[in-house]
C-alpha cells in the first residue's frame, strides 16, 4: 500500500472526528506532519502478516469477573467540586439539540 | 548534613532507622534544594511543602513508636500523570491544570502505606507524549548535567529531579521508553516493569496496552525498594497480573555467573553513536568478567517497532483522550456557544500541538477504510515482535544494548522534526509492544553527558534485571556520578 | 400504485437486572437524585479503568439459551468512539465482532392465531449512556450520568417482520422472555426495554431491500406500532410521489404521532471500533453454560403447553395466564389451593384481572405479591365454593370485601358475616313450601308446563334466605315440592 499524502480535506475530516479546531494557518503543518508519520509507518507494509493473529494486549490471561455488589457510595459533592458547571446535581452544557 | 542528598535511598533508610537524622530534616533539606536549584531545571510542577513536612513528622513519630514501614520517611516525587488525591494532577497539560485528583492511584496508596513522604509532582511531556520534556504546558525541563539540553521524556521531570538529587526516588511511566530514555539522558537508574506488574488504576492513560508505571532512582537497589512497594495485583485494573510479588531485595545480591546475556545485533547498527557503543561493550565485558556468558541474538523485526508503535499508541490515545471535553472536569473554554463549540475549543485550547497531532494520527489509523491497513496491521506486527523476544529468550536470559542512539540533545534541536524525535525510541519501544520488563542504568559518559545501558528481561523477571544491574553497579561507579555544577 | 411489502428489523436494548453496573460497582437503582450513582469510572475520570460484572454473563447466557442461540465461549469487548454529552468517556464499551450470543429465534403468535418464527441475528453486552435533560435549564442541557454504565443486552433481529403487528408481537415476546428469565425487570416506563426499529419498503415480490430508516428509542409497544405505521405510510408516499427514501435516523414524537429525523450529528459518524485494551477476552466454559441452563425457569412456550395439558385450559386462557411469571405462579397457587383449575382460571382472568384493570394495576411480580387478595386467599375462597360453603355469587361479595381491605381471611369473613350457604333441607324445605304457598298462580303455571318460572321460585327462596341458600339445592327442592 503506497504511503498516503495527507491533504487539507483529510485533516479537516480527522479534526472533525476528533472534535478539534485546526486554524487555517496550521492545517498544512498538521498535514505535513501526518504525512511524514504515515511514511514512517509505511515500513509495516513490507512485512507479510497474512496468518498472524493481532495482539491487542501483551497479557495472555482472560478477564477476571467481579461479584455483582454495590461498592460505590454517593460522592457527588466531592466529584462536582471540580466540575466546570453544575446545578441541582446536573452537569451543565450548552443546549444539545437531538 | 549538607550532603544528605548524595546518599542512596537504601543508605537513608538505615540512617533514619539509626536516627542519624530525621525524616523532617531530610525532607526540609530536599525542599531547600528544590527552592534553590529547581528554577534552572524546572523538574517540579507542584511542590507540596507543608504537606511533606507534616507527613515527615508523622513518619518520624511512627518510627519512634517502633513502627517500621519499608520506606518510612523517604521523600519521593510522583510524575504528574499519577493521580494523587487532593493534589493537582496535570499530566503536564493545560487541560488538567485545574484538575485536583479526587482519588489516589493504587501505586500511590501502596507507596503511602510503605511510608513515603511525597515532595511533589514532577514535570513531563504532555499526556506522556514526547521524548524530550519540551512538550509541557509548564515549560521544558532542563537536563541537570547541561542546562541547555533535554532530560529526555516523557518522565523528564522525575529523571532530572533524581539526577539533581531533588528527591530520593521518583515514579515515572513508560509507554515507548519514557522511563528508560530520560534515565539514560540523566544518568540514573529507571525500570519499566512487565506490563501488568504495577497497577494502572489512577495512572492517566496514554496508550492502554503499552503504559506501565515504574521506579526511577539512583541505584538498582534503590529501584528495588521502590518497585517492592509499587508492584502487585490490583482487581481494579483488569490487565493487572495476578501473581505474587517476589522479594526483589533478596534477589539482587545473587551473582551473575552463568547468566546468558545476548547482545542484539540489530541494536548495534550504523545509527548508534560510537561512544555509546564503546560504553555498552565495556559494560558487557564487565559482566562477562563477573561470569556472565555473552552471545549474539537477533530480533529481526526491530525495524518494525517504531512504525507499529506510532500507530498503536496514537490510536489508543485518540480514544483515551476523548473524555477531555470540558464537561465534568478539567479545562473548559470561555462562553461556549454550543456543545460542539464546547468540545472543540476546550480540546483545542487545552491540548498542545504534539497531543493534537497524535490524536489525529490515531483517529486516522482507526477510521473506516484504514483500520485494517494501519491499526490491525500494527497489532499483527506487534505479535511478530513479541515472538522475536520469545525466541531470543530461549537462547539467553537477558538482552543487553544501548538505551538511546545518542546522548542528551540540545533543547529545540529536534522540535521541528517530529519523526527525528520519534526515532529516539528505537531501542526502547519493542519492549513495550511485547510487554516485557527492562531497565536502564548509567554505563558511561560522553563529553560530560550520561550514557545508559539497557537490559531487557523475560516476563516478570524484574528481580533478574535488578540483580544484573546491581551486580554491575558493584563493579562500576557511573551511577554514583552527579551533575557537578555547584550542587 | 404498487403493492408494497414492509420489511422490519428490531434492535431491542434491554437493561439487565443487576445490582451494580456492568463496568463499575455503582448502583443501578432507578430514580435516584442526579449523579448520585455515578462513580469515578462512570464519570470517566482520568486514570479510571473498567472491571466486568459477573452477573451480566448469567443474564446474557440465560437469554441466549432461552432463544436457542449459540453462546460464544470467548467474547471480547470493543470501543465505539463518538462524542455526545451522555457518553462521558467519548466512547461506549460494547461488543462488535465477538458478541456473547449468536443466532437463535423467537416464535410470535399473530392475531389470526398463526405462528411465525423470527430469527435473531445476535445479542451482545454493552453499557448504557446517561440522560440528557433538555427542558430543565434554559439554553442549557443538564447531564445525569446515573444511568451511564447500566448493563444492556442489545438483541438484534433479522429483518423478518412484515408489519407493525408482527414487530409488536416480537417485541412482546422478547419482553416476556426477558422478564421470565429474570434477565430484565421489564419495566418499560423506567426504560428497561427500548426498541429501535429499522423500517424499509419494497415492491411486493422483489428481493432487494429498500433504503431503511431507523426509528430510535421507542419505549412502549403502543408507540412502536404507531411509529412503524407512520413511517411505512411516509415511505410509501415518498416513493409513490417519485422521491427516494433517505437513509437516516428518526425519532418518534408521541404528541404529534409522527417520526422526524434526528438532528444531532452523532448519528452519522465513523465509530472507529477497536478492541477495548483495558479489558481482556472473557472465557466461559460449557460447564458454566450448563449451570445457567439448570437454573433457568420454565419458559413461556413450555408453560403454556403445560397449562393446556395439565389444567385443561383453553389456548386463550393459557396465554393470558402465562403472560407474566408472577401471574402464572399466582394462578397455579390459586388452582392448587382451590382444587379446580378451570374455576381458578376463570376467577383469575375475569374477577382478578378485571379488578386490577379497573384499578390500573399491571400484573408485575411486585404488584401481584402485594395485592389485597393473596393467591392463598383467593384459592381458599374458591375452595369454599367447591365445598359448598358459599355460592359463587356470595364469593364475589367476599372478593369485593377482601379487595377493599375489609378483611384478609376469607374464612373469618364468611363466618363473621354469617355468609355460610344454607344447604340443610330441614331449613330449606319449610321456606320452599312457604314460597310455593305464597305464589299459587305461578305454582299452577309451572305445573302446567311453564318451566322458566323455576328462576322466579329460586329467586324468591334466595331472597327469603338473604341469598344464602344453595341455589342448586333450592332448584332441586322447588322442583320436587312443586311436582310433588
Amino acid at each position: 500500500m503506497p504511503a498516503i499524502t495527507v491533504n487539507q480535506d483529510l485533516v479537516r475530516t480527522i479534526a472533525e472526528l476528533s472534535q478539534l479546531n485546526i486554524d487555517a494557518k496550521d492545517i498544512d503543518g498538521y498535514a505535513a506532519d501526518m504525512t511524514k508519520v504515515l511514511a514512517l509507518v509505511e515500513e509495516m507494509h513490507t512485512v507479510d502478516t497474512v496468518a498472524v493473529v493481532p495482539m491487542s494486549n501483551p497479557t495472555d490471561a482472560s478477564q477476571q469477573l467481579r461479584q455483582d455488589e454495590v461498592t460505590e457510595a454517593d460522592q457527588r459533592d466531592r466529584y462536582q467540586a471540580i466540575a466546570p458547571e453544575t446545578d441541582g446535581g446536573f452537569y451543565l452544557v450548552p443546549r444539545v439539540v437531538d | 548534613m549538607s550532603e544528605l542528598h548524595t546518599k542512596t535511598l537504601s543508605q537513608m533508610l538505615q540512617d533514619l532507622d539509626n536516627k542519624v537524622y530525621s525524616s523532617v530534616e531530610l525532607t526540609q533539606h530536599y525542599l531547600d534544594r528544590i527552592e534553590r536549584l529547581d528554577p534552572s531545571i524546572n523538574s517540579y510542577i507542584t511542590v507540596l511543602r507543608d504537606a511533606a513536612l507534616s507527613r515527615a513528622a508523622s513518619m518520624d513519630t511512627a518510627r519512634s513508636k517502633g513502627s517500621h514501614s519499608p520506606l518510612a520517611g523517604i521523600p519521593i516525587a510522583h510524575k504528574d500523570i499519577i493521580c494523587t488525591e487532593g493534589v493537582r494532577t496535570s499530566a503536564g497539560s493545560r487541560m488538567l491544570d485545574n484538575f485536583i485528583a479526587p482519588y489516589n492511584a493504587t501505586l500511590v496508596e501502596q507507596l503511602n502505606k510503605a511510608g513515603v513522604v511525597t515532595l511533589g509532582k514532577t514535570n513531563m511531556d504532555e499526556f506522556a507524549m514526547g521524548s524530550s520534556n519540551e512538550n509541557s504546558y509548564y515549560g521544558p525541563v532542563h537536563n541537570p548535567w547541561q542546562r541547555d539540553r533535554v532530560p529526555g521524556g516523557s518522565s523528564g521531570g522525575s529523571a532530572a529531579s533524581m539526577a539533581a538529587r531533588l528527591c530520593a526516588g521518583a515514579t515515572g511511566t513508560d509507554t515507548g521508553g519514557s522511563i528508560r530514555q530520560p534515565a539514560a539522558f540523566c544518568g540514573i537508574t529507571g525500570l519499566k516493569p512487565t506490563y501488568g506488574r504495577v497497577s494502572r488504576w489512577g495512572v492517566i492513560a496514554y496508550a492502554s496496552s503499552l503504559d506501565q508505571a515504574g521506579p526511577m532512582a539512583q541505584t538498582a537497589e534503590d529501584t528495588a525498594h521502590l518497585l517492592q512497594a509499587m508492584a502487585g495485583f490490583d482487581p481494579r485494573d483488569s490487565t493487572s497480573i495476578n501473581q505474587p510479588v517476589p522479594n526483589y531485595l533478596a534477589q539482587i545480591n545473587a551473582p551473575v555467573a552463568g547468566l546468558r546475556i545476548g547482545l542484539c545485533q540489530e541494536y548495534f547498527d550504523a545509527g548508534l553513536d560510537d561512544n555509546i557503543r564503546a560504553a555498552v561493550m565495556t559494560a558487557a565485558k564487565t559482566l562477562e568478567s563477573m561470569g556472565a556468558i555473552l552471545s549474539e541474538v537477533s530480533l529481526p523485526n526491530t525495524q518494525q517497532a517504531i512504525p507499529a508503535y506510532y500507530v498503536i499508541a496514537p490510536a489508543e490515545c485518540s480514544s483515551n483522550l476523548s473524555r477531555y471535553d470540558g464537561v465534568r472536569f478539567g479545562y473548559r473554554c470561555a462562553n461556549p456557544e454550543s456543545i460542539e463549540d464546547l468540545y472543540k475549543r476546550s480540546r483545542s485550547e487545552g491540548f498542545g500541538r504534539e497531543v493534537k497531532s497524535r490524536i489525529m494520527v490515531g483517529t486516522f489509523a482507526l477510521s473506516a477504510g484504514y483500520y485494517e491497513a494501519y491499526y490491525r496491521k500494527a497489532q499483527q506486527i506487534r505479535r511478530l515482535i513479541s515472538a522475536d523476544f520469545t525466541r531470543a529468550f530461549e537462547q539467553v536470559d537477558y538482552i543487553l544494548g544501548p538505551t538511546t542512539p545518542s546522548t542528551a540533545f540540545k533543547l529545540g534541536e529536534k522540535l521541528d522534526d517530529q519523526v527525528a524525535m520519534y526515532l529516539q525510541d528505537i531501542y526502547t519501544i519493542s519492549v513495550n509492544l511485547a510487554g516485557l520488563p527492562a531497565i536502564s542504568l548509567p554505563a558511561g559518559q560522553s563529553q560530560g553527558l550520561p550514557i545508559g545501558l539497557q537490559l531487557i528481561g523475560r516476563h516478570l523477571d524484574e528481580g533478574g534485571l535488578l540483580k544484573v544491574a546491581h551486580n554491575f553497579q558493584q563493579a562500576s561507579d557511573w551511577h554514583l556520578r552527579r551533575p557537578d555544577d555547584n550542587q | 400504485m404498487h403493492d408494497w411489502e414492509v420489511v422490519i428489523g428490531l434492535e431491542i436494548h434491554t437493561q439487565l437486572k443487576t445490582k451494580s453496573k456492568i463496568f463499575s460497582g455503582a448502583s443501578t437503582d432507578f430514580g435516584s437524585a442526579p449523579n448520585t450513582q455515578a462513580c469515578a469510572i462512570d464519570l470517566g475520570f482520568p486514570g479510571v479503568l473498567p472491571t466486568v460484572n459477573a452477573r451480566v454473563y448469567d443474564k446474557a447466557v440465560a437469554f441466549g439459551l432461552g432463544i436457542g442461540a449459540e453462546i460464544n465461549l470467548t467474547s471480547v469487548f470493543d470501543r465505539k468512539n463518538y462524542f455526545y454529552p451522555d457518553s462521558p468517556k467519548g466512547y461506549q464499551i460494547t461488543q462488535l465482532e465477538h458478541p456473547i450470543v449468536v443466532g437463535g429465534s423467537v416464535d410470535i403468535v399473530l392475531k389470526d392465531g398463526a405462528i411465525k418464527t423470527i430469527q435473531v441475528t445476535r445479542a451482545h453486552l454493552e453499557e448504557d449512556a446517561g440522560k440528557s435533560m433538555h427542558e430543565v435549564y434554559h439554553g442549557q442541557t443538564g447531564i445525569d450520568l446515573n444511568r451511564a454504565g447500566t448493563p444492556l443486552l442489545e438483541i438484534v433481529s433479522e429483518p423478518d417482520m412484515r408489519s407493525a403487528e408482527e414487530a409488536v408481537a416480537y417485541a412482546r415476546s422478547i419482553h416476556q422472555l426477558v422478564t421470565y428469565l429474570g434477565v430484565s425487570d421489564g419495566d418499560m416506563s423506567q426504560g428497561s426495554l427500548r426498541c429501535d426499529a429499522n423500517v424499509s419498503i419494497r415492491p411486493q415480490g422483489t428481493e432487494t431491500l429498500g433504503t431503511r430508516t431507523e426509528i430510535k428509542n421507542v419505549n412502549s409497544f403502543r408507540f412502536l406500532e404507531r411509529a412503524i405505521n407512520y413511517e411505512v405510510e411516509r415511505q410509501i408516499s415518498v416513493l409513490e410521489s417519485g422521491g427516494t427514501v433517505r437513509q437516516e435516523t428518526r425519532l418518534y414524537d408521541s404528541d404529534k404521532d409522527e417520526t422526524r429525523p434526528m438532528r444531532s450529528k452523532e448519528t452519522a459518524t465513523d465509530y472507529r471500533y477497536f478492541p477495548e485494551p483495558d479489558l481482556l477476552p472473557i472465557q466461559i466454559t460449557q460447564d458454566y453454560i450448563e449451570a445457567v441452563r439448570l437454573q433457568m425457569p420454565e419458559l413461556p412456550a413450555a408453560k403454556t403447553r403445560r397449562f393446556i395439558q395439565e389444567y385443561g385450559l383453553s389456548d386463550v386462557d393459557a396465554q393470558v395466564l402465562v403472560s407474566s411469571v408472577a401471574l402464572a405462579d399466582y394462578f397455579e397457587t390459586v388452582a392448587r389451593i382451590g382444587g379446580d383449575a378451570k374455576l381458578a382460571a376463570n376467577w383469575v382472568r375475569v374477577e382478578l384481572l378485571g379488578q386490577m384493570n379497573r384499578d390500573a394495576l399491571t400484573p408485575s411480580a411486585a404488584t401481584l405479591n402485594s395485592l389485597p387478595i393473596s393467591a392463598k386467599a383467593l384459592g381458599t375462597l374458591l375452595a369454599r365454593i367447591k365445598d359448598g360453603t358459599i355460592s359463587g355469587k356470595i364469593a364475589k361479595t367476599v372478593f369485593a370485601a377482601l379487595w377493599q381491605g375489609e378483611a384478609t381471611d376469607p374464612d373469618a369473613y364468611i363466618t363473621s358475616q354469617g355468609l355460610t350457604q344454607v344447604s340443610d333441607n330441614a331449613e330449606l324445605i319449610p321456606i320452599v313450601d312457604d314460597v310455593i304457598a305464597n305464589n299459587p298462580q305461578q305454582a299452577a303455571q309451572y305445573r302446567a308446563g311453564k318451566m322458566q318460572l323455576m328462576g322466579f321460585f329460586v329467586g324468591q327462596v334466595m331472597k327469603a334466605t338473604g341469598g344464602k341458600a344453595n341455589p342448586q339445592q333450592v332448584s332441586d327442592l322447588v322442583q320436587a315440592r312443586l311436582l310433588d
